[in-house]
């Protein structure tokens, strides 16, 4: 039960950053554009960066691991998160098993 | 207008509970495979308390290596949240009558889940003091409390990689994107990042594939303008 320095600098850093974005947005809320380059740009975002956080999993690292991920994508079109995550680990675990 | 204090209470209450159940399992896998990094609780409860932004959390504790690499954990923090800038911006008009300093205040507790309720009940009637404490501190303090019960229960799980256990972080965040799904356009999008994305965690040691894949979406997304509705 302790506290690194590296550690708590890391959680430092995003906390001043997450902090950062919400009081960003409070403060410009009168600028944001209401359409055009930077406001496609961001709405984009969010599905951007959990797409770039998953790809190399999904896509670089095994045929069970791709598999998975389609059907992970698949039902998270049709079920809510909780669901989906439930479908998503238990074909990895069977996909790993059949195929590994 | 005259409102009961205690009634917008429970209705703030009333509304955020399904969700506040709901994150449980996902402070539970967050704080279970931060025990797998190495992270003790207090560090687990100090993220969940000054950082309080579960994908955020998620991605860090994915990345996380020892010594933590606080530049690389701050900047995807920076990324993953960015979505913050949108949701506080539409909530300052709908907090326009609270004091500024509470509205600062206000988009620290700032969650998916309470900006969605908040704004819906700006909707129907005008937000209220009483009805934010209803809705904010039991859903913050349920993150905190259960991502450290995590940690504690997840240090003690062994070869986690046999339930599927680390699947589950690619699960949640395959999930989450879909929820922003809007059409073929997002789909394009988020093509565009899994592809760049990939070829730079192959490429490139360390977690950049983050920031390259976000901007190969987000160009895109320019590039390719969304078709008129």
């Amino acid at each position: 039960m302790s506290v690194t320095a590296a550690n708590l600098l890391a959680i430092l850093a995003m906390a001043v950053a997450t902090y950062a974005t919400r009081g960003f947005g409070l403060w410009i809320a009168d600028h944001i554009p209401a359409s055009g380059r930077t406001r496609a740009a961001l709405d984009a975002l969010p599905a951007a960066v959990l797409t770039a956080v998953v790809a190399p999993v999904a896509l670089a690292t095994g045929p069970a691991e791709t598999i998975a991920a389609a059907i992970t994508l698949v039902a998270a079109l049709r079920l809510p998160l909780l669901a989906t995550v439930a479908t998503g680990v238990v074909a990895v675990v069977v996909l790993r098993y059949v195929l590994g | 207008m005259r409102t009961d204090p205690l009634s917008e209470f429970r209705a703030g209450l009333a509304v955020i509970l399904p969700a506040t159940l709901a994150v449980i399992p996902f402070a539970l896998i967050l704080g279970a495979a931060a025990a797998q990094k190495g992270l003790s609780p207090l560090e687990v409860g100090l993220m969940s308390a000054l950082v309080f932004a579960g994908g955020s959390q998620f991605v860090a504790v994915d990345l996380w290596t020892d010594p933590a690499p606080w530049l690389a954990l701050g900047l995807a923090a920076l990324l993953v949240n960015l979505r913050y800038v949108l949701m506080s911006a539409s909530l300052a008009g709908t907090l326009k009558a609270f004091p500024r300093f509470w509205q600062f205040v206000t988009v620290f507790f700032l969650a998916d889940e309470t900006w969605a309720f908040a704004e819906r009940r700006a909707r129907q009637t005008p937000l209220t003091t009483p009805f934010l404490l209803g809705l904010i501190p039991v859903f913050y303090v349920n993150w905190v409390v259960w991502t450290v019960i995590g940690t504690l229960i997840g240090g003690s799980v062994r070869n986690p990689e046999a339930y599927g256990f680390d699947f589950a972080f690619t699960a949640i965040f395959i999930g989450l994107a879909a929820g922003f799904w809007k059409g073929p356009h997002t789909g394009m999008v988020m093509a565009a990042s899994a592809v760049v994305s990939a070829l730079t965690y192959l490429a490139i040691d360390g977690p950049w594939y983050v920031m390259t894949g976000a901007m190969a979406g987000m160009a895109a997304a320019v590039l390719v303008p969304e078709p008129a509705k």
